[in-house]
């Protein structure tokens, strides 16, 4: 068992194994053919360099090394692909602006005045892979229909912008200094049966100090809250104690007992701020744990959400309201009532902002400011909803229910289930981390699944990682930026580790964890000014950045009524007048008939094509399968 | 088994001392920026509400003349000075920095009708209601001397106008005719007429440098060309054209401020139909100047305001006014494009930014950074309807506003009734005349 290198470790290695040392200006024409020879790798004959891809290629995979010196190897066949893949970009990924000084390189007859060529001409190379992280979307631009030149232009010219943002933004990325953790078992070890002691006894001092449990069997079962950076922890025991902590220094903050039920606690934008609901109101707390507010028209909260670019802090009730309160000026912006009982499961989607509640029974329903009635309802489980988890990206809820089940739905359109798993106990609570792990808390076993790649959702085939805690679970959630899973409990609190849950490279601007106070502050300032209004809340947040069809259509329908026609309809076709008697009435009228036809037989062709298209999706629907995650029904016999 | 866990030494990420500058790494995956549009949006909004915050054009008013300024002229070579001539026949020079006066003299008995300064700047030209013409020297007279002009030339008629040549020692006067003068000389090299009224301006093209233009009380706006004797071709208005602005970048293209609340610019090449029309002064627009650019012109309008207006549209960008500026007569675009200069009734010449919510004085590049960044979401989410609201919100004075609303109720009144006549008479009988036409009379050439 060995623990992997350390980036600085791995430099060295990587200088060592690195046999692509760049012919340097200095080394003139002359003694180029010895480097030639030496290392063949870097210089530009394609033949030869193409010969010795396919070798590394080979190479790392028939290899059989000694165990002691696997890693060395593995990180060399890393780079080596890491240089193959650079160099396939180099041949077919280069990006087409970047095709025209090599080019011109080629050209030129012998490099500059010392005879020394550039030895990585043109501009770094970048993977479409890497680019396509940063597109927003509309970045190639596709004329759709008729539109003025102008604005053409205009549309190309910003879409070009945006391409060449997105390959300098992806260029930037080399720049990112930390990298993912990993866990991975000897050849056919289950990583599920490591344990938490030894992934401690493995890693580094400071990373081991992270898997830390708290003894608190007085006042529990505790929920829990990271703040923002990830930085601060706040608990909230049933039995009305409260504490706050810098969970890595372990520096407590303020502790306190309000000597009510605590339900809920959760950090406001900063961890200067936390809001408890207690047994009957909304209460806020500084980070001294004075009482700042009593909110009394949020009563009975069971559960606490907050969204921190638009100061909104939503509250679900005993009561059934899902309000929003704007801490950043005090006001109630909306309260909803759901119409379906007690509502104590409740989280946020944080890409678009929308809240998600559980019902007891069985629909999942989601919920914005602006709007009475909820955006979506989606039935999930027979039996009630126990748990809901969104991961980051907005792409995937996780679900379980009283009937024991696991679901994770898409939520990019349809709403559909991708997998399900029954489970013994069924969970009672889920969070998904920052790169797409789900954790889920049955009983006292704390369960962690992974999906197969980047971006890809969690499969329930096996587990990850599991852990045992010495209490029921009480509260989940991954820690922000770090490798950590927080459980709350009801003997007190554990820290669990989760090598690969968090996002190594933080930005600094927007959640530092080593933040001064000066720039939190100076932070805080800022995000007020850019506070997002409540009614911008939406299914899809980009929507606003689209055009507004809607509207535009309703304004020509009002400028053609005011009018009296339509301007920029098209002009009937008249016939030019023609000499020598060829415009003769029957003429005209032939020639009129001919465009009239023409015209015809395209919108005929149109819809020909329109309707064979649907033919074959339909058929197409019919070919598959249902889908895996639902079982068939004795009700589909009656599906039209 | 193998792990790696996220492990962050803080030394990297904290700076060692407290005179370091702080470290912030920065990773611009968009997983890690939700909510890009509404943010961005959030901020123009932010941005558009602090430009208006900001909108603070005045800057000064230089107060001296003792009759209304009626005309102004810049320095070629000096930023920071300024002519102005009044209408009780004092000119005064002016240094903007200071803002104060720096020397004054008494040009003309009656009105100093027009001025123009030298191309190199040593000497000015003026013109007043008592038939003279008077060359001065830039710089004041020497001790002991008197306050006399280099040259004096006693005409015929009155001369409401001068302009000077833009390389040569030539400068044209108006009045009945166009005469072009060699300094030299005592009398017009060449004197040009088109009709019988009296001109009231004439402006050398900046570029093509022999081409003139003027503008006379019979409605119509005549074209010279100074190698030949007649003049090139003319386009009669609607009403009067009080005066016209050559554009300093595109040399066929010049704007007319005219009686009947409009500006137009026009192709010298084709002046059946004006490029644009420009419409929101509600009364007579007495004096036009362009910016340096060429992408904007300044107007000063006898309603007691000065709008600026981009070439290109139809409505102007910005409308200035005080309590206290009555009908304005002059107005002038200064050389480095920044400022604003208007000469009105009450004796004053008033000094504005061009740039309504501008930063004055030297700006750090992260101040220069954010107002880029600014300008950009601005522009972006310009059709959005809150931010154009606030981006075209100005306030006016009443008799402005109102008037701006009775001419609308007329205007739609008046397209109402044609739309009716075409609707009500035989199709075809009554020709459809766009909005750009409706004011040319004729052109001759």
């Amino acid at each position: 068992m060995e623990a992997a290198p350390k980036p600085g470790s791995g430099a060295r290695v990587k200088a060592q194994g690195k046999k692509q040392k760049p012919r340097r200006y200095w080394e003139g024409e002359t003694d180029g053919a010895s480097s030639l020879s030496s290392n063949s790798f870097t210089t530009p004959a394609p033949p030869r360099g193409t010969k010795r891809k396919g070798e590394d290629l080979l190479q790392p995979r028939g290899a059989k090394v000694p165990k002691r010196s696997k890693q060395i190897q593995a990180l060399k066949s890393n780079q080596n692909q890491k240089h193959l893949r650079s160099k396939q970009n180099q041949n077919h990924l280069r990006l087409k602006k970047d095709l025209r000084p090599n080019h011109k390189q080629e050209l030129r007859p012998s490099g500059t005045l010392s005879g020394a060529q550039d030895p990585f001409p043109g501009p770094a190379p970048v993977s479409e892979n890497a680019v396509n992280k940063f597109r927003r979307g509309s970045s190639k631009f596709v004329k759709k229909h008729h539109l003025k030149l102008v604005t053409e232009h205009k549309l190309k010219a910003a879409a070009d912008e945006e391409e060449e943002t997105s390959v300098r933004a992806a260029r930037a990325e080399l720049l990112l200094s930390e990298e993912p953790g990993f866990l991975e078992g000897e050849d056919g070890e289950d990583t599920a049966t490591i344990r938490q002691s030894d992934i401690v006894e493995a890693v580094d001092i400071s990373s081991a100090a992270k898997h830390f449990d708290l003894n608190l069997y007085q006042f529990g079962p505790y929920r829990l809250n990271y703040s923002r950076t990830g930085r601060h922890l706040a608990l909230g025991g049933r039995r009305g104690h409260v504490a706050t902590f810098d969970w890595i220094t372990k520096k407590l903050m303020c502790e306190i007992n309000v000597m009510e039920a605590v339900r809920d606690i959760r950090f406001l934008h900063s961890e200067t701020l936390f809001a408890v609901a207690q047994k009957r109101w909304l209460h806020v707390y500084d980070n001294q744990g004075i009482e700042l507010h009593c909110v009394r028209r949020c009563d009975r909260i069971t559960r606490l959400e907050f969204l921190p670019f638009h100061f909104l802090l939503a509250t679900a009730s005993e009561t059934g309201f899902l309000t929003y309160l704007d801490v950043s000026v005090g006001k109630i912006v909306a309260s909803l009532t759901a119409r379906a009982g007690r509502l104590d499961v409740m989280t946020q989607n944080p890409h678009n902002a929308v809240i998600h509640l559980g019902h007891s029974n069985g629909t999942v329903s989601l919920w914005c400011p602006a709007m009475k009635e909820p955006l979506v309802k989606i039935l999930c489980h027979r039996g009630g909803v126990r748990a809901v988890a969104v991961d980051s990206s907005g792409t995937y809820m996780a679900t379980s229910g009283l009937d024991h089940q696991v679901k994770i739905f898409d939520l990019r359109g349809k709403y559909q289930p991708l997998t399900s798993r029954a489970l013994p106990q069924g969970a009672g609570h889920l969070a998904f981390s920052q790169r797409g792990l789900l954790a889920g808390g049955m009983g006292d076993v704390v369960n962690i699944w992974r999906g197969q790649g980047q971006g890809s959702f969690p499969s329930f085939d096996q587990p990850y990682l599991t852990h045992r805690l010495r209490g029921h679970v009480h509260g989940l959630q991954f820690c922000p930026f770090e490798d950590v899973l927080g459980a709350g409990h009801s003997r007190g609190f554990t820290s669990i580790l989760v090598p690969g849950a968090g996002e190594p490279n933080f930005d600094g601007l927007q959640s530092n964890p080593y933040r001064s106070r000066k720039q939190r502050q100076e932070w805080e300032v800022k995000a007020l000014m850019e506070k997002i209004p409540a009614e911008l809340i939406d299914l899809d947040p980009r929507n606003l950045g689209e055009i507004d069809v809607i509207s535009l259509e309703q304004k020509k329908k009002e400028r053609i009524e005011r009018l009296g026609f339509d301007p920029e309809a098209k002009a009937l076709f008249q016939p030019k007048q023609k000499k020598k008697g060829r415009s003769s009435a029957a003429n005209l009228v032939k020639r009129k008939t001919k465009v009239k036809d023409q015209e015809h037989r395209e919108k005929v062709r149109q819809s020909l094509q329109q309707h064979q298209e649907q033919q074959q999706k339909k058929k197409k629907k019919l070919r598959t399968p249902p889908s895996p995650g639902s079982r068939p029904s004795a009700l589909d016999r009656f599906k039209r | 088994m193998k792990v790696k866990m996220l492990s962050r030494n803080p030394d990297h990420y904290v700076r060692e001392t407290k005179l370091d500058l702080q470290r912030v790494p920065r990773n611009y995956d968009p997983a890690l920026h939700p909510f890009e549009v509404p943010r961005e949006y959030t901020r123009a909004l932010n941005a558009v509400k602090l430009e208006r915050v900001f909108a603070k054009p005045f800057l000064t008013s230089l107060d001296g003349h003792r009759d209304g300024v009626n005309c102004m002229a810049k320095h070629p070579k000096s930023l920071s000075t300024v002519l102005s001539g009044a209408c009780d026949g004092e000119v005064r020079i002016w240094n903007l920095t200071k803002r104060e006066c720096i020397r004054t003299l008494q040009a003309h008995e009656g009105f100093v009708r027009g001025m123009c300064a030298h191309f190199c700047g040593t000497s000015f030209f003026t013109v007043g209601d008592d038939k003279t013409v008077k060359q001065w020297k830039m710089d004041g007279p020497e001790y002991g001397e008197e306050e006399e002009p280099l040259h004096t030339i006693l005409g015929k008629t009155v001369y409401t106008g001068i302009d000077h040549h833009w390389k040569k020692d030539i400068f044209a006067t108006c009045g009945q005719q166009v005469d072009i003068w060699d300094e030299q000389r005592t009398s017009p090299i060449c004197s040009m007429t088109w009709g019988l009224d009296s001109i009231s301006s004439v402006k050398f093209n900046p570029i093509e440098t022999n081409i003139l233009g003027s503008c006379a009380s019979d409605r119509n706006i005549v074209l010279y060309d100074m190698r030949q004797a007649t003049p090139l071709k003319k386009v009669i208005l609607d009403m009067r054209t009080n005066t016209l602005c050559w554009n300093p970048m595109e040399a066929f293209i010049f704007t007319a401020a005219n009686e009947d609340y409009n500006l137009y610019t026009f192709d010298m090449r084709s002046l059946d139909e004006p490029v644009k029309v420009h419409v929101d002064h509600v009364s007579a627009v007495l004096d036009v100047d362009y910016s340096p650019t060429g992408k904007e012109f300044v107007s000063a309008s006898f309603d007691k305001s000065i709008r600026i207006f981009p070439i290109d549209r139809i409505h102007s960008r910005e409308v200035y006014h005080t309590k206290r500026m009555q009908h304005v007569i002059s107005v002038k675009w200064t050389s480095d494009s920044k400022y604003i200069l208007c000469g009105s009734d009450e004796m004053n010449i008033r000094l504005w930014k061009a740039n309504a919510s501008e930063k004055l004085g030297v700006l750090t590049s992260r101040e220069k950074a954010a107002l880029n960044y600014n300008q950009k979401l601005k522009e972006k989410f310009k059709y959005h309807p809150q931010i154009s609201r606030i981006a075209r919100h100005r306030h006016l004075p009443k008799t402005i506003y109102s008037q701006i609303k009775e001419q609308r109720i007329m205007k739609e009144a008046r397209q109402r009734k044609e739309m009716n006549r075409i609707k009500h008479s035989k199709p075809g009988s009554i020709p459809f005349v766009p909005e750009k036409k409706k004011h040319i009379v004729a052109v001759v050439k």
